[in-house]
């Protein structure tokens, strides 16, 4: 009984009409926590000792990395789970995980390199930490690229959940590279274990912000995988009478 | 677990290990050449004639600045040793005693760092201006800018 939940993911219909409400109330959330956030980091926090006002990007920034390396977790999670149980939600997961995290990964570079000009005095340089992420936009992307480069998406779903498993190393390699590494970029300023770095002023909206992309995240991965159902149970009876109770 | 659903739990397993064993083994070979610069106690090991990036903590008192050129020497540290730069062109905004810095650049025969770019290197700490006005209120002297510096990984 305990892993009938798990049964029940697996069923394309089950999830597409389960998952309808969490859509809508996630969506409404996390808007609401962006919207906070952003107006509390953006326009209220202070501005930074050294940095002034060139600083408050951290708080689009940082969650944009984070967020990103999560995807990565979650993407590759899902490969494995559809290798081992040949589980189709996985796959979608799969697919929509890394539109995603592609996306947030090259916010986390392009906000990167503006805040990189006015503080390091560049845009871009090739430190570990910098190309490390390079190299996971660069997997999200291979990731997308696979899915379409199949005729057949099974053949294209296993091939990106391997690549998905092989390019995993890759974050925690990002998370460590500040420390095993001399690098451009600073170490993290957000401790597990210790005081963090960062003043109580700063840091209560840029946690509002994590929240609030992680949140999005979720609902856009809601939003996609829905729309990904439909587009591959195209076929199936439920779908056509979805499509003919809407016509 | 099913017996063919374990074989495919091995087979992931194996590829996630051994693609991490991979890269691990290259990122250990290619470990000193994955750093972005060397801190002032290895400039030793940097290679001679090429351009190399030198990375610290900038020593407080020791800029100076010409009178009449962009010209401005200082001392960098990393607490072990200390390496003279050179630099004619304009530091960035962030550039300041107590502050770390990395520079590109060659080394000359005096061993000193004639650099042809200087990034600012800022740490991890965020701290409102507003604050820090008030702390250096109260005391003068640098230390807290010392200790700054102190805190940022050199990798030595």
């Amino acid at each position: 009984m305990a892993w009938q939940w798990f049964h029940r993911m697996g069923s394309p219909r089950w999830f597409y009409e389960k998952f309808a409400p969490w859509e809508k109330g996630l969506a409404i959330i996390a808007v609401i926590l962006l919207v906070v956030g952003a107006i509390w980091g953006l326009g209220f926090s202070p501005a930074e000792r050294l940095q002034g006002n060139s600083a408050r990007i951290l708080y689009i920034h940082v969650p944009a990395a984070i967020v990103a390396m999560a995807g990565y977790y979650v993407m590759a999670i899902s490969g494995a789970v559809g290798l081992i149980w040949r589980m189709k939600m996985a796959f979608i997961s799969l697919k929509c995980a890394a539109h995603i995290g592609a996306v947030l990964t090259f916010l986390a570079l392009f906000t990167g390199a503006l805040w990189g000009k006015p503080t390091w005095g560049t845009y871009w340089e090739w430190d570990a930490r910098m190309t490390s992420t390079l190299v996971l936009l660069l997997l999200y992307l291979g990731i997308i690229a696979l899915q379409s480069a199949y005729s057949n998406q099974e053949a294209a779903d296993k091939t990106s959940a391997i690549l998905a498993l092989v390019g995993s190393i890759n974050i925690p390699i990002i998370y460590l590279s500040v420390k095993f590494w001399n690098t451009l970029h600073q170490g993290a300023t957000i401790k597990i274990t210790g005081e963090s770095s960062i003043d109580a002023s700063m840091a209560y909206p840029l946690i509002t912000m994590i929240l609030a992309y992680y949140l999005a995240f979720a609902w856009l991965m809601i939003a996609h995988m829905r729309a990904e159902i439909l587009q591959r149970e195209r076929k199936t009876v439920w779908v056509q009478d979805l499509v003919k109770e809407s016509e | 677990m099913h017996p063919v659903r374990k074989q495919r739990l091995i087979i992931v397993l194996f590829i996630v290990l051994g693609s991490s064993i991979v890269v691990g083994l290259v990122m250990w070979s290619l470990n000193s050449n994955l750093n972005y610069f060397y801190p002032p106690s290895k400039i030793a090991e940097a290679p001679v004639g090429k351009a190399i990036r030198a990375g610290g903590c900038v020593v407080p008192g020791s800029v100076v600045q010409a009178k009449d050129t962009l010209r401005v020497d200082f001392v960098i540290t990393d607490g072990v040793a200390d390496l003279a730069v050179t630099y004619d062109k304009i530091l960035p905004a962030l550039f300041g005693e107590g502050e770390a810095a990395v520079m590109k650049g060659r080394l000359n025969e005096k061993g000193v760092l004639v650099a042809t770019q200087v990034l600012a290197k800022h740490d991890e700490n965020y701290t409102p201006a507003e604050v820090s006005k008030s702390v250096q209120n109260d005391s003068v002297d640098r230390s807290k800018d010392v200790e700054i510096c102190k805190g940022l990984n050199y990798g030595t």
